[in-house]
This record gives C-alpha cells, sequence and structure tokens, in this order.
C-alpha cells in the first residue's frame, strides 16, 4: 500500500502561501515522492483567501486526494475554514495566535500552537515566519530538511548572503522546535529519492510546442492560460522563438495566422473570454488553409464567471465556433503527459491537414503542478509538415488550392518565385481568385464553390484516420463503465481503483481526441459497455451530447459538475454506488 | 530588370469605374517597379471591403483576410520572416473603425510595414453608410439626418500613435502618390500612407473635384518632414474641428529615420527568420529545458 499524506497550507493572497507550496511541492517530489497539487484562489491580488492542496505519496497520485493530514494555517480565516477537515490523527500547524475550537476537530488530531511570528521577529524579517513553518511542516512528515536547505541555497546563493543565513537560520529553527514539541507524525513513508519531473499542464503546452518546432507565439492575458505566456516569454531567447504579446485576442490570433502563412509554426493560447474573440479568425485559417495550435484553457463560465476556477464547459464553443462549416480538430489531453505529448502533435495535425487544431485543456489540467516521469517527455519530435510545394511552379500556373481527395493542397510560401497566390477568406478558385463578387452564383461557379467547400470539409474524413479511440482501463471488460473525457481522467481513475479494490467491477473509459470522433472506434468500444456512468465538468453534459449526435450512444446516468471545484475520488465513489451498483 | 507587367495579375479589378481605388493600384505597381522589388518577395495583407480586394489585382503574394485585421496578420508575417517587404492594405472602415484597435498598436511598434489606407470616407461595399472619416453633417444611408461625431484625422492619430513615416495621397496626382508610397516602401519602419481616394458611386461630397480645389502638396511649400512639431501643424490642418477645410495637404507630414524597428529589437529573430527555422529540438537543448523542472 502505498504511503503518503495530504498537506493543505491556507493563507490570504500575499501572504507567501502559494509559493511555500510550491517550494513544498518540489521538495516533496525531490524527497521521491509523486505529487500534485490543486490551488484555490481567487481574483485577487492581496487579501482574500488562498489555499493549496499537496498530496504526495510513494506511488502515482492522479488526483488532489480529500481531506488534510496536515494543515498548515496562515491566518485565522484559514483554521475558521479548514480545522474542521483535518483527518483522524492529523496535525494542524499554525501560530500561537491562531485561535481553534478543539471540541470541533477530528478525533486525535494534534494542534501545535508555534511561535511563528515570534520567530520571526527575533530573526527580524516577517516573511521569515513561512519558512519556519515549512521546515515545521518536514520535520513533521520526517522529510529531509536538506532538501528545504537546496531549495533555499538555489534561490539566495550566492546573490544574498545575508538572507541566505536567515533562511537557513529559520529553517533550523523550525525543525528544533518540532523536535522539542514531540517531534514528527510518524506517518512512516518511505522516500525513495529518485527524482522526477515537477510541472504544470501549461508547462508541458508551452515545452511540446517549442519542441514541435513552434517559434512564432502570439498571446493576450487571461486566466489560466498566461502561464503558457510566462513560459515561453522567458525561455524566448535560448529557444529562438518569437513571443508577442498582443493588443487582444484578435490580433493574437492573426498574428499567428500571418506568420504561419508565411511558414512558420505558431501558437496562441487563452482561455473562453479570448477564445470566443477569436473565432471569427478561425474560420479564417479554415478557409484559408492555414495550419494554426490554438491552446483553450477553459475556466468556469459563462462570461467572465469565475476565472480562477475550472469547469469543462468551454467544448460546445470550441466544436461550433465560427460561421459556416471548416474543418478542424480538437484534442483534449487528459494529464499533463499529454498536454506535451498531444501539444506537440497539434503541430503536425495542424501542418498534415492545413488547419486550426483546437488542444482543449482547462485550470485544473493546465494549473496544477504535477509529478512527471523523467523519460516521458521525449523532446525529440519527428516534424511534418504535410504537403508542401516544391521545385518549379507547374505549368499551367500554381493552384493552392488544387482540388484533391484527401482535401489537402500543396502549400508554398511568400518568398517562392513563381507560386505567388492570394490566400482568401471570400470563396475562391482553386488558384485563390475570389467568386464572390462577379462570379458568386453563376452556374460554373456555383460548382467551384460546391466542389472548394467539400475538399475542405474531406480533411475531415482524412483526418479522422489519425484520431484514437478513448483509453478503457484498467481492463476492457468491466460490469460498470464510467465514461469521461480530457481532464478528468485522475480523479475517476482514482475512484475506479477505490472502487475495485472493494470489489466492484468497474472500469474507466477516457476520451482525448474529440473531433473529428473516430466513430468506428469509438462505436467498438462502447459495444462493449454495459451500464454506464458519464461524468463531465459543465452543466449540460456537452461531450454527452457529441457522443450522442455521433454514434447515437446514452449513458445510463450522468454526473455533470459545473460548481468551479474539480471531481474529488471521493464524490465519484459516492455516486458511482448510487447509480451504478443499484443499476 | 523587371519591367511593369511583372507585377501586373490577371485578375481585373472589380472597382466601379472611376474609383479613385485604381490610382492607387497603379501606383504602387509604379513604386514597386521603381524599386526593383521582386514580386515573389512582397506580400500584401488586406481586410474586408471594396480596397481590400487589392491583393488580386497585383502579382505578389497577398493574403485577402477578415475584416479589420490585415495589420495584425501583417505582423505575423513580418515577424516570421522579416525578409519580406510587408504591405497592409485597405479601407477606412476596416483601418480606423474595425481595426482601429490594431492600427494604434502596430504604429507605436514601429514594425516595417507599410499601411496604405484607402481612404474614400464611406463604407463603399455595403452600399454606403458612414465611415470613421466622413464628416460632419454627411447624410449617408445610416445617417439621413447628417452625420453628428467628428471624422478621425488619421494623420494627427498616426503622429500621436508614434509611426515612423506619416503621409497622405490623393489618388488624383498619380505621380506624387507613387513618389510617396516608393518612400514609404523605403522607409525602415511603419509607414501610413493615407490615401484621399474618392468613391465615385456612395460619397458625392468629398469627389475628384473637391480635392482638387483643396489639396496642396507639402513639399512644395518648403514642409520638412523631420520637424515633429510642423507635422503636427500641418496634420491638424484637415479635418478640423471647425475647420474652413479650404486647404488639404498631402505628402510626407513625418518621418523619422533611423529608428530601430521592432524586428530589429526582438530577441527571438536574432537567430534569422523564424519561416526559416521550423526544426526538431537540439537535444542538449531539450535537456536544459527539462532540466528545470527537477
Amino acid at each position: 500500500m502505498s504511503k503518503g499524506f495530504v498537506f493543505r497550507i491556507g493563507g490570504a493572497a500575499g501572504d507567501g502561501g502559494s509559493s511555500s507550496a510550491e517550494n513544498f511541492a518540489r521538495i516533496c517530489v525531490r524527497s521521491g515522492l509523486y505529487t500534485f497539487t490543486y490551488t484555490s484562489y481567487q481574483s485577487v491580488i492581496r487579501g482574500g483567501h488562498v489555499w493549496v492542496q499537496v498530496r504526495a505519496a510513494e506511488d502515482p497520485v492522479l488526483s488532489q486526494g480529500e481531506r488534510p493530514d496536515l494543515l498548515l494555517v496562515l491566518n485565522q480565516q484559514t483554521a475558521d475554514i479548514h480545522a474542521t477537515q483535518v483527518r483522524d490523527g492529523g496535525a494542524i500547524l499554525m501560530d500561537e495566535a491562531i485561535q481553534v475550537d478543539a471540541a470541533k476537530l477530528a478525533t486525535g488530531v494534534r494542534v501545535l500552537r508555534m511561535p511563528l511570528a515570534k520567530i520571526a521577529t527575533e530573526l527580524g524579517v516577517q516573511q521569515l515566519k513561512n519558512v519556519v513553518a515549512l521546515s515545521a511542516a518536514m520535520a513533521l512528515l520526517d522529510m529531509d530538511v536538506g532538501l528545504l536547505e537546496e531549495a533555499i541555497r538555489e534561490t539566495w546563493g550566492t546573490r544574498k548572503p545575508k538572507a541566505l543565513e536567515g533562511n537557513l537560520e529559520a529553517m533550523r529553527r523550525g525543525t528544533a522546535w518540532i523536535a522539542a514539541n514531540g517531534g514528527s507524525m510518524k506517518l512512516g513513508i518511505r522516500f525513495s529519492g529518485k527524482r522526477r519531473l515537477l510541472m504544470t499542464g501549461n508547462n508541458a503546452i508551452a515545452l511540446g510546442a517549442v519542441a514541435a518546432g513552434c517559434n512564432f507565439f502570439a498571446q493576450y492575458p487571461m486566466t489560466p492560460a498566461s502561464s503558457i505566456m510566462h513560459w515561453v516569454a522567458s525561455h524566448a531567447l535560448e529557444c529562438g522563438v518569437v513571443m508577442k504579446q498582443a493588443e487582444d485576442e484578435l490580433a493574437a490570433i492573426n498574428m499567428c495566422i500571418g506568420a504561419a502563412h508565411v511558414g512558420t509554426r505558431a501558437m496562441t493560447a487563452t482561455s473562453g473570454g479570448g477564445f470566443a474573440l477569436m473565432v471569427e479568425a478561425l474560420g479564417e485559417a479554415g478557409m484559408t488553409e492555414t495550419p494554426i495550435v490554438v491552446a483553450l484553457v477553459a475556466r468556469c463560465g459563462p462570461s467572465t464567471g469565475l476565472p480562477t476556477k475550472t469547469e469543462q464547459g468551454d467544448l460546445n464553443m470550441a466544436l461550433g465556433a465560427g460561421q459556416g462549416d471548416w474543418p478542424r480538430i480538437i484534442i483534449a489531453p487528459r494529464n499533463t503527459v499529454e498536454c506535451f505529448t498531444e501539444s506537440a502533435r497539434s503541430f503536425n495535425l495542424a501542418d498534415l491537414y492545413q488547419t486550426p487544431v483546437i488542444l482543449l485543456s482547462d485550470l485544473y489540467l493546465s494549473e496544477g503542478f504535477r509529478t512527471v516521469e523523467p523519460d516521458a517527455l521525449d523532446m525529440n519530435i519527428p516534424i511534418v509538415r504535410g504537403f508542401l510545394a516544391d521545385g518549379a511552379p507547374p505549368e499551367g500556373g500554381y493552384k493552392r488550392f488544387k482540388i484533391t481527395d484527401s482535401g489537402m493542397s500543396p502549400r508554398a510560401f511568400p518568398g517562392m518565385k513563381g507560386f505567388e497566390y492570394v490566400a482568401g477568406t471570400d470563396e475562391h478558385t482553386e488558384d485563390g481568385e475570389l467568386i464572390s463578387d462577379v462570379r458568386a452564383g453563376v452556374p460554373e461557379f456555383i460548382e467551384v464553390r460546391r466542389k472548394m467547400h467539400e475538399k475542405r470539409m474531406r480533411k475531415l474524413r482524412t483526418a479522422v484516420k489519425d484520431m484514437h479511440g478513448p483509453e478503457v482501463w484498467p481492463e476492457a471488460d468491466a460490469e460498470y463503465t464510467i465514461l469521461s473525457w480530457g481532464s478528468s481522467q485522475g480523479p475517476v481513475r482514482e475512484a475506479v481503483t477505490r472502487l475495485r479494490a472493494e470489489g466492484a467491477s468497474v472500469n474507466s473509459m477516457e476520451f482525448r481526441d474529440l473531433f473529428p470522433m473516430p466513430v468506428a472506434l469509438v462505436e467498438k468500444a462502447l459495444a462493449k459497455v454495459r451500464a454506464s456512468l458519464l461524468v463531465e465538468g459543465n452543466y449540460t453534459g456537452q461531450f454527452g451530447r457529441l457522443l450522442r449526435a455521433e454514434t447515437g450512444f446514452k449513458p445510463d446516468f450522468t454526473y455533470f459538475k459545473s460548481d468551479g471545484e474539480p471531481f474529488y475520488p471521493d464524490e465519484l465513489v459516492t455516486k458511482v454506488k448510487e447509480v451504478l451498483v443499484r443499476a | 530588370m523587371l519591367d511593369l507587367n511583372a507585377y501586373k495579375s490577371e485578375t481585373k479589378p472589380t472597382w466601379c469605374p472611376g474609383c479613385g481605388d485604381f490610382a492607387v493600384l497603379s501606383s504602387l505597381m509604379k513604386a514597386t517597379q521603381a524599386l526593383q522589388l521582386e514580386p515573389w518577395n512582397i506580400f500584401i495583407a488586406s481586410g474586408i471591403g471594396c480596397s481590400s480586394n487589392f491583393p488580386h489585382f497585383l502579382s505578389a503574394f497577398g493574403f485577402h483576410g477578415i475584416h479589420g485585421r490585415s495589420l495584425p496578420v501583417a505582423s505575423g508575417a513580418k515577424l516570421a520572416n522579416p525578409e519580406l517587404t510587408v504591405i497592409a492594405a485597405g479601407g477606412d472602415g476596416d483601418g480606423f473603425g474595425i481595426g482601429a484597435g490594431h492600427f494604434v498598436h502596430t504604429m507605436r511598434r514601429n514594425l516595417d510595414i507599410t499601411y496604405i489606407v484607402m481612404d474614400n470616407q464611406i463604407y463603399g461595399l455595403t452600399t454606403g453608410q458612414a465611415s470613421p472619416t466622413s464628416e460632419m453633417k454627411m447624410q449617408t444611408k445610416s445617417t439621413p439626418e447628417g452625420v453628428i461625431e467628428e471624422p478621425i484625422n488619421p494623420i494627427a492619430l498616426a503622429l500621436g500613435a508614434g509611426a515612423t513615416f506619416v503621409s497622405r495621397g490623393f489618388s488624383g496626382d498619380v505621380k506624387g502618390l507613387t513618389e510617396i508610397l516608393t518612400a514609404a516602401i523605403q522607409h525602415k519602419g511603419f509607414a501610413l500612407v493615407d490615401v484621399l481616394s474618392p468613391c465615385v458611386t456612395y460619397n458625392k461630397i468629398n469627389t475628384y473635384e473637391w480635392f482638387r480645389e483643396r489639396v496642396y502638396r507639402l513639399d512644395k511649400e518648403g514642409h520638412d518632414p523631420s520637424d515633429l512639431g510642423k507635422a503636427w501643424a500641418r496634420a491638424v490642418e484637415w479635418p478640423a474641428f471647425g475647420s474652413l477645410r479650404e486647404r488639404v495637404p498631402t505628402g510626407i507630414f513625418y518621418q523619422l529615420k533611423g529608428k530601430p524597428t521592432y524586428e530589429d529589437l526582438e530577441p527571438g529573430l536574432r537567430a534569422g527568420p523564424l519561416s526559416k527555422r521550423v526544426a526538431g529540438m537540439k537535444p542538449e537543448l531539450g535537456k536544459e529545458l527539462l532540466a528545470e523542472f527537477y
């Protein structure tokens, strides 16, 4: 049985809780534990209430877990909200000035009232109280405090010797206090010391893009997509890429279209509101057959909604974005590794099919720090550029939009002599001449329109061969199946594991390649489903509707959640027991 | 030596007979020929409107995009391949209405792009509504009682936004317009060429005759384009609040030479054009990037 813990830290924005948690998560990974973080934050810069959950264990962890074993309290509000959630036998670490009602706590919860502020005052820097607390937490969990020292040295190193010494002293005071006040929680965790990576989904999306040769990014800031821009901007020079912060999302996507049109690989990233602004340009890219990749990192809508909360509510928008029909590909990575692989793959798909690819993530997947195995990210991505024009221009002139069986036509780039053409958003002929004015409705050109539109849409038929069916885990046959898509994979798998441990025959069917849907593969997988529960993070069951439209399949039960919070394995276990076992 | 035919498209313009845009097309062809630009190294982006059909009527690479977004497309193209001569073209509605945000931001960036606005002070393709440059009191389909908001002054707006080349041409003066366009393309940085390009169908006020009575050439009056203060003074001559509209200056209002372009300053371009560097990642770099996550 994998041993581990759930560590929760809470305070006001600006208290340093988030950065302490990130440091703590990194230290967990360095100690050899698998780690998963979830940050509950608000749209404020200072004040309010922020809490971070860091779950770590000897074996892989796929969700943020539930109630904390150890709660680090940075302000009174945190104690008021979270103290009662600490598990039996857990611990609460807090400043001596903070009050908790011991009668309301779970059984055997140890309350450690530590002189955090007092120690920090003695050290002359108030911010050091977080270091004191962090080292105390590590001592409670029997973690190697040397890893904290390593992290402190990385931050302050040779840069600020005085700050370094202050931090190290704070660390020593924290561990000494725990030693003198009852010692560790004796959880008996084995720390393998094997080092793995810790990154967010957005880190992985950005890495996948640069590994796939994308060297043009244009973006407008929007939570929770902004950290893609931040990572790219801070690595632009070493990677030789341009990261353009645009004046708005309209500019961001149109810059990508311009850059991709002349031959580079381009990406923009945004959340629902920004994506809504990009809709017209997506059709522009579809019509001009320009390959671009748009990362849509969904947050809780509608409208401004809850900007710091999660939801899988933008699938309908991705499916329906744009006037008329144009071929699009929608991929929803299910975990951090797939954020990398699918981001990279999106560029090859975009080039192959000469059309936009929408990489559909969400706040939960994109912002959470998760452990990644060292060999899981292969940075050596094969670059597939699709149908390119080369050599001399053909007799009778180059036809950028040549009608083909596959739907794809040879791409030439500005700078290639003899291949001059115009890419138009108006309907056009094979060589790019528009047919929207003096030719519209003339019989010959009704036919041109029909053929050209069919050619573009035919790309979907070709692309479907590159789409993968759902993954069924851990085995193909089970009495009950939970269906999910994208980021819900982790919590669903943990729920399945727990149910199976209790003897239930349950498996998980997880969709990633959403559109064009590989109907034959999906139907084959669905044929084995006996009783099913569809789990989605939105109100209307957007994926369920797509699945039904494409295959006629209707799940027996549904569990839709759109309160801004991620799925917790516990609630899924409860739901499954309630509906499936009864079925 | 490329002759004028090298820039001619097989597609004939669909503009109304007498449209000011014909003069812009012939002036641009003359300018590119004078500069001996290779057609395959020219990229023209446009938006939507009569004048945005422009790229089809010229032999070059073109992108006929959506309404108001020619400048972002042109910017992306220029950033991806700075070796191209990048031109954006469109109308006053496209550039100063729906695309006004991009207009301001592209100017302050000083990308090396020539922006030609065929300014007819009316929406032509949608059959005659008021545009951002329509004058006060002008009666249109959308303003039957007359326009009641001041027109945008593109020249003043460009000066205010930091454009390094600000000019106005007139379709009734092909020679002058050709000179301006030649200088604009040669200018290293963002160049605005706002062209008074009469709409013979829907604008019955700002006609060729109306302009001929009022236009004058700045260079003939000894205007010094390096003087920003004097450029401002000329810019507000027309259109201006309460203006008598007696004189409409044409020519180069302002030119700031030697200012680094955005491409010059962009760190990501130091290794050369992006479009020529689409490739897999070097193993050492991949390793280095992953190392940060341990």
